[in-house]
C-alpha cells in the first residue's frame, strides 16, 4: 500500500533520514517509535508531502506520490496531529465538514456523514456540533480531530502522536476506541508515538527508528521476543513482555526435549529412566513419529507390583495437553483448574513437541524479577 | 456669546463640515485597508519584502504631516486629493504591521493542519488566516482611524473641507462675530 524506497532527508549538514526503505501493507496499523529526533515524524510527513525527501521515492498503491496532485493526495489522506489542529474560529461541525465543503458536497449528505462520524468517535452530535473547539476537553477535541480525518473516507490515516498531550485515562480510552474502530474499518494507519506500551497495544507492526535509520520493523510479538540489537532490547525493556502476557506462548516456555519412552517399555525400565533423569513422569510416544500416546507417572508404577509389564498397559491416555500457540495465561488456567503438575505440548497431529511442568512455569515467571542477576 | 449659543447659530455649517470630515476620513481609511491588508499578507508570505515595506511605512510615519502635505501639493494640487493621499499614507503602517503580526501569530500547528488536510493556499488564506488574523487587523484599523480623524483637520488648510475648516481663517462665522 505504502512503500518507501531509499528515502533520505538532509537539512544543510544534518542527515535526518538515512536511506529508509519500508513497505506498509494495506489495513495495517504501523507504529513508528523512537527517541526524539530519530526521524519518525519526518517519515510520516513525507507521506502527505508536507516534507520533501532529499532523495528516494514514496509510492502509494504503486504510484509515485510526487507525480500526484498534491491537494488531491492530501485530501485522500486523513491527518491527525498532537493538540488536534482544530480551527478555533469554526464550530465542530464546520471543522469536520471543511474538506467536504470545499469539495462542494451536498449539505444534507455532509450533515448525515458528520453525525455518523461523531457517533463513531463517541460524541453526541446534538450536544457538540455547534460548539467551538475551546469549549471541549482535550480528549473530546482529539476525538473531533479523528472524526475530521475520517470525513473524506480516506484509505490512509496519518497520526502524529495524537494522544500524547492527553491524560493517561483519556489516552487509554482513545487507544481502545482506535483499536475498536480499526477492527471494523481496517484502514491503513501510520501512527507516530514515543510510548512503547501504546505501540505494543495498538500496532500490527512496529518500526523502531534511531538516528534516521530503521532498527527493526516487525510485529510487536517479535520485537518483544527477538529484539534485533542491544538498543532495541534496552528501548523495549526486558520486562515489557510481561505487560502483555498473552504474547508469551507455550512454545516460548516449554521444555523442548521431555523425557520419553516407548509403549512397549517395561515399567522397570521406566522407573530407571525417571530416576536417572530426575523426573516424576514420562511421555509415552510412538517410535519415530514421536506421536504422544500417553503419560505415565512414578506414582502409578509404584502402586503396581509387577514391573515387567509394558507401560502401555497402565499409561494414562486421557491426559490434558496444550498447543504450542496457547498463551501462558491459558496454560496457567488449565494448571490451576485441573491441579495437574505437567502439560504436554503437542501439535495438531498429536506429535509431542514439548512439556510444561509446574517447576518450568515457576522458572519462567520468576524471570521477570530475577533478570538483573542473569 | 458662549459655546452653546455659538453652536445654536452655526449648527448647519458645523454639521455639514462634520459629515464632510467623516466622508474624507472614511475614504482614506478605506483605501488604506485596501492597500495595507494585502501588503501585510504579502510580507507574511514573502519574508524578503518584510524589511523594505515596513521600512517604507515607518519612514512615512516619521515625516511630519504638514510637511508631507507640503510635498504632496506640487504633485497633486490642492483640495481633497492631496489630503486623502496623505491620510492614506499615514494610515498604512498600523494596518500593514497589524496584518503581518496577526498572520504570524496564528498557531503553527493550526497552519500545519490546514495544509495537511488538503486546503489550497488560497483556501487557507480565506478560511483560516484572515479570520484568525482579523482581530489584530481590526485593531490596526482602529488605530489608523483614530489618527486619520485627527490628521484630516489638516485637510482644511489646503481647501479640502472638513472640520479643520472650522478654525481656519476662512470660516465665515468667525468673521461674523468679529464684526
Amino acid at each position: 500500500m505504502i512503500e518507501f524506497k531509499n528515502i533520505s532527508k538532509k537539512y544543510k549538514d544534518k542527515v535526518v533520514l538515512k536511506n529508509i526503505s519500508l513497505k506498509i501493507e494495506k489495513g495495517d496499523l504501523v507504529a513508528f517509535i523512537g527517541e526524539s529526533g530519530c526521524g519518525k515524524t519526518t517519515t510520516l510527513k513525507m507521506i502527505n508531502r508536507l516534507i520533501k525527501p532529499s532523495s528516494g521515492t514514496i509510492y502509494i498503491q504503486e504510484e509515485d506520490i510526487q507525480k500526484k496532485d498534491i491537494i488531491k493526495l492530501r485530501r485522500n489522506i486523513g491527518y491527525v496531529i498532537q493538540q488536534t489542529g482544530l480551527f478555533p474560529h469554526m464550530t465542530i461541525k464546520e471543522n469536520i465538514e471543511i474538506i467536504p465543503k470545499v469539495e462542494k458536497q451536498d449539505p444534507k449528505v455532509m450533515e448525515e456523514k458528520t453525525k455518523e462520524l461523531m457517533e463513531m468517535v463517541g460524541l453526541n452530535p446534538d450536544e457538540f456540533l455547534h460548539r467551538y473547539p475551546t469549549q471541549l476537553s482535550g480528549g473530546q477535541q482529539q476525538r473531533v480531530g479523528v472524526a475530521r480525518a475520517f470525513a473524506t473516507d480516506p484509505e490512509i490515516i496519518l497520526m502524529d502522536e495524537p494522544f500524547s498531550a492527553l491524560d493517561p485515562i483519556t489516552r487509554v480510552g482513545l487507544q481502545d476506541e482506535l483499536i475498536h474502530l480499526q477492527s471494523e474499518l481496517r484502514k491503513t494507519i501510520v501512527f507516530v508515538t514515543h510510548d512503547m506500551d501504546e505501540a505494543i497495544k495498538i500496532a500490527d507492526k512496529i518500526c523502531i527508528m534511531k538516528d534516521g535509520e530503521i532498527l527493526q520493523y516487525d510485529t510487536p510479538e517479535n520485537i518483544l521476543k527477538n529484539p534485533s540489537n542491544q538498543f532495541v532490547s534496552d528501548f523495549v525493556g526486558k520486562n515489557r513482555i510481561w505487560a502483555s502476557p498473552e504474547l508469551i506462548k507455550a512454545k516460548d516456555i516449554m521444555i523442548e526435549s521431555p523425557v520419553t519412552c516407548y509403549a512397549n517399555t517395561s515399567l522397570l525400565r521406566c522407573m530407571e529412566k525417571m530416576r536417572s533423569n530426575k523426573v516424576d513422569s514420562l511421555m509415552v510416544v510412538e517410535k519415530r513419529s514421536n506421536r504422544l500416546l500417553g503419560i505415565v507417572r512414578a506414582k502409578q508404577i509404584q502402586n503396581h507390583s509387577d514391573r515387567r509389564i509394558e507401560v502401555k498397559e497402565i499409561m494414562k491416555t486421557d491426559y490434558l495437553y496444550g498447543n504450542p500457540e496457547d498463551s501462558i495465561l491459558e496454560i496457567l488456567r488449565v494448571v490451576e483448574e485441573n491441579h495437574v503438575s505437567n502439560i504436554p505440548i503437542v501439535d495438531q497431529d498429536k506429535i509431542l513437541v514439548g512439556l510444561i511442568t509446574k517447576s518450568s512455569l515457576v522458572t519462567t515467571l520468576s524471570q521477570q524479577y530475577l533478570n538483573d542477576e542473569a | 456669546m458662549n459655546f452653546f449659543e455659538y453652536l445654536a447659530l452655526n449648527w448647519r455649517q458645523i454639521l455639514s463640515l462634520t459629515i464632510e470630515h467623516i466622508k474624507l476620513t472614511a475614504i482614506s481609511v478605506g483605501f488604506a485597508i485596501l492597500i495595507g491588508v494585502p501588503l501585510g499578507l504579502l510580507i507574511s508570505y514573502i519574508k524578503k519584502l518584510n524589511k523594505p515595506i515596513l521600512g517604507f511605512a515607518n519612514l512615512i510615519q516619521a515625516i511630519p504631516s504638514m510637511a508631507l502635505l507640503g510635498f504632496a501639493i506640487p504633485f497633486l494640487g490642492i483640495g481633497t486629493l492631496p489630503a486623502i493621499v496623505m491620510v492614506i499614507l499615514y494610515s498604512l503602517l498600523p494596518i500593514i504591521k497589524n496584518t503581518y503580526t496577526g498572520v504570524q501569530g496564528i498557531n503553527k500547528l493550526t497552519m500545519e493542519a490546514a495544509k495537511g488536510i488538503g486546503l489550497t493556499k488560497f483556501q487557507i488564506l480565506r478560511k483560516v488566516q484572515i479570520p484568525l488574523a482579523l482581530p489584530m487587523i481590526m485593531a490596526g484599523v482602529r488605530i489608523s482611524a483614530v489618527t486619520a480623524v485627527g490628521l484630516m483637520t489638516m485637510a482644511a488648510f489646503i481647501g479640502a473641507g472638513g472640520l479643520g475648516f472650522w478654525f481656519s481663517l476662512e470660516f465665515e462665522p468667525l468673521i461674523i462675530i468679529r464684526f
